[in-house]
């Protein structure tokens, strides 16, 4: 491979390049490509890549990675760099998937064949190079977003056409086909919930903490205080309240609120969503430029017309990058709820940690890894957008 | 028009504004100048009721201020502060729209009113009206910002520091512009500012403030012939008063009957001008011209020197 660096001679070598190439080219060597199990439950057995693919295949595989390397190492264009590392993406996707098919027997459905220490670091390496690539093309939100729908319909389409179906995961998801589509939707449903109602409290109370500056300390003080405690000692403090509160009103406790399940859940992350929306939302009223904010009282604006068309519009990115912050890490923190009974999809990892099935738990996490990911792809391209048509941008010195 | 009556501002044991009186004459431009901390700006503020008075009351046509909403009484009255303070998120029409939408006028109207105040301050709306206010350059944000405070026809216009943030080039520029626009809508104008220059160049009627206290309102010639006290004479600047005085006075004003050889001034320039072009030349008396471009007279060195002490 160093002789290929040299096809660019007057260019340093790249150095993410030279790093991903060694750690992918050590970990094809080194670790196994995939993990084959006979059952669930039995430790896995390694096998390399000339063992599961037949000759060409091996042979196509490592000479697209070749290509890859080439192009990390010497190619500067950021677009040829994504390309490729969408490219190797996808051929490593396949192979991975014609390995499961090859060594599924026919009809089969105990046999448990998973991605080997190999694949999962050549993804994690070619996905470093795309998004590498990704920044370094600083494409416009709108093309951000168009980048990752094209990526989700892309993995949709392969997952609906069945390509992955021999595949560890999938062979989860099969057993589970039946309780994943509620799970995931409650999942959005206790993130996206918790946020909401942060949002109804939070904005209000920044936009107070704004406007009484006293109050400010002891309000951000004990939402600091929150976040430190752990969410399991928070699901456990909630837990007797909410118990207490279901026993002594039945109209609560039809309401689904009890001291487990989801009802804690939602409190919990609500009371962790406090802090960066009420933060985000002080510091982004406190960032508008004061001589507008004076020239709209001055012209005759009233103070709730001076929120509503100054600083609420102007403090808008700096409000979303807390919603964000607020939303990645709801999306993250559902996984607990399951701990608790309040469902989502870390039913599926603590049940795979459970019955130490770990295909089980990745059933369970790349969903969640996905839907976070989504999320802050959309709103920082929403971000973005605001900044750029000049809300953000700051007013004349005062 | 305005009457500032016995207005005073205290916060806790401070006296930003202590028992200020004075009259504010129709269509004139009164400018209030004093050093930092003088209080010239809370006097200001409270005018358009921004700081509400510790006590005293201001008389707008002789009606109390306080007898209707604050957020009302301030859409009559005209503000503009020091860096303009325009909307970066509203474009340049938006922005001059803004006391019109409140006052919820019809849009045709507002429409017109944008545009025609746009042409006033030489913003051309076909290129201007759309952008936002971080794509003009310093001088033209401030015309905006002019244009927004005078876009409801307001009787009234306040001005704090307004043309502090410019370079000198454009303050000039902004300054003539300010008076042709005073002279045009005959609005009444209270101007803050700390540049005595600026006040002798605009004001009819200058209000000299210390320590919160009002020292001496007066006419700009009177400020310079009786000062009040010695701070008056100082922040009026003893070293060159006497031609501050004959830069109060047009040639027009004070030409005399008769011809002469010399260069040809305007009747609108200063005699402050006038004695310097003469002084240039080494001529002694120059031939002033009318609007029209006849001759009106002469003057000379000796009768300009005649105006230049009380």
């Amino acid at each position: 491979m160093s002789g290929l660096a040299i096809t660019a001679p007057r260019e340093r070598v790249d150095r993410l390049g030279l790093l991903l190439t060694t750690v992918g080219a050590a970990a094809l060597i080194g670790l196994p490509f995939v993990v084959f199990k006979s059952n669930r439950i039995v430790p896995g057995e390694p096998r390399a890549l000339h063992e599961v693919l037949p000759l060409w295949g091996a042979l196509g595989l490592q000479f697209v990675l070749l290509g890859n390397a080439a192009v990390a190492l010497g190619v500067a264009d950021a677009r040829r760099r994504l390309v490729a590392a969408l490219a190797g993406i996808v051929v490593l996707a396949l192979a991975v998937a014609a390995a499961a098919n090859a060594l599924t027997p026919p009809g089969n459905k105990v046999v448990r064949i998973a991605p080997g220490g190999a694949s999962w670091v050549l993804l994690l390496c070619l996905g470093l190079m795309a998004t590498d690539a990704i920044t370094r093309m600083r494409p416009r939100p709108l093309v951000r977003v168009l980048l990752l729908v094209l990526t989700l319909a892309i993995a949709g389409a392969a997952l609906s056409r069945g390509t992955f179906d021999n595949l560890s995961v999938m062979r989860e998801y099969a057993v589970n086909a039946g309780r994943f589509p509620g799970e995931f939707r409650r999942h959005v449903w206790l993130a996206g919930g918790s946020l909401i109602a942060a949002l109804i409290v939070g904005l209000p109370l920044g936009v107070l903490c704004h406007r009484v500056p006293r109050l400010r300390p002891p309000v951000l003080g004990t939402l600091n205080v929150i976040q430190t405690i752990p969410a399991i000692a928070l699901f456990g403090i909630l837990m007797a309240p909410l118990g207490a509160l279901a026993a002594r009103l039945p109209a609560a406790a039809a309401l689904g609120i009890r001291g487990i399940g989801a009802a804690p859940a939602v409190v919990a992350l609500f009371l962790y969503s406090l802090l960066p929306m009420v933060a985000d939302t002080v510091i982004g009223l406190r960032r508008v430029s004061q001589a507008a904010v004076e020239a709209a009282l001055g012209m005759g604006m009233t103070g709730s017309q001076v929120l509503s068309r100054i600083e609420l519009p102007l403090a808008l990115p700096v409000i979303l990058t807390g919603i964000r912050v607020v939303l990645v890490q709801n999306i993250g923190m559902v996984t607990i709820a399951a701990l608790i009974g309040g469902g989502g999809l870390g039913t599926f990892v603590f049940q795979g940690i459970g019955q130490n099935a770990i295909d089980l738990v990745l059933l369970g996490a790349i969903p969640i890894v996905a839907l976070a990911f989504s999320a802050s792809v959309l709103l920082d391209a929403l971000i973005e957008t605001l900044e750029r048509s000049g809300s953000a941008s700051p007013g004349a010195a005062s | 028009m305005i009457r500032v009556e016995k207005l005073t501002k205290r916060y806790d044991a401070t006296t930003v504004v202590d028992d200020v009186s004075f009259e504010v004459e129709r269509n004139s431009i009164t400018v209030v100048v004093g050093t930092s901390g003088s209080g010239k700006s809370t006097l200001l503020r409270m005018i358009n009721r921004l700081v509400e008075p510790s006590s005293g009351r201001v008389l707008l046509d002789g009606a109390d201020t306080r007898s209707e909403p604050a957020h009302l009484l301030r859409r009559r009255i005209g503000y503009v502060i020091q860096g303009n303070g325009l909307f970066p998120h509203r474009t340049v029409a938006e922005n001059v729209a803004t006391v019109p939408r409140l006052l919820g006028w019809p849009d045709e109207r507002i429409q017109a009113r944008v545009t025609e105040l746009l042409e006033i301050f030489q913003l051309d709306p076909a290129l201007y009206a759309g952008v936002l206010p971080h794509q003009l350059s310093g001088g033209q944000q401030q015309r905006v910002g002019v244009a927004r405070a005078l876009a409801a026809e307001p009787a009234v216009l306040l001005m704090d520091e307004p043309f502090g943030a410019l370079d000198p080039i454009i303050r000039a520029k902004a300054q003539e512009d300010l008076l042709a626009i005073q002279r045009r809508f005959g609005t009444t104008v209270v101007l803050v500012t700390h540049d005595m220059d600026e006040a002798f160049h605009l004001g009819h009627s200058i209000a000299v403030m210390s320590e919160g206290r009002l020292l001496q309102y007066d006419r700009p010639a009177t400020l310079l012939t009786q000062p009040a006290d010695s701070f008056v004479a100082r922040m009026t600047g003893l070293s060159d008063r006497a031609l501050k005085l004959l830069a109060l006075t047009s040639a027009g004003d004070a030409v005399l009957p008769g011809e002469s050889e010399g260069p040809r001034v305007a009747s609108s320039a200063s005699l402050r001008e006038v004695l310097s072009e003469l002084l240039w030349r080494r001529a002694d008396s120059a031939l002033v011209l009318g609007e029209d471009g006849a001759p009106r007279g002469q003057l000379t060195v000796a009768a300009i020197l005649a105006r230049a002490h009380p």
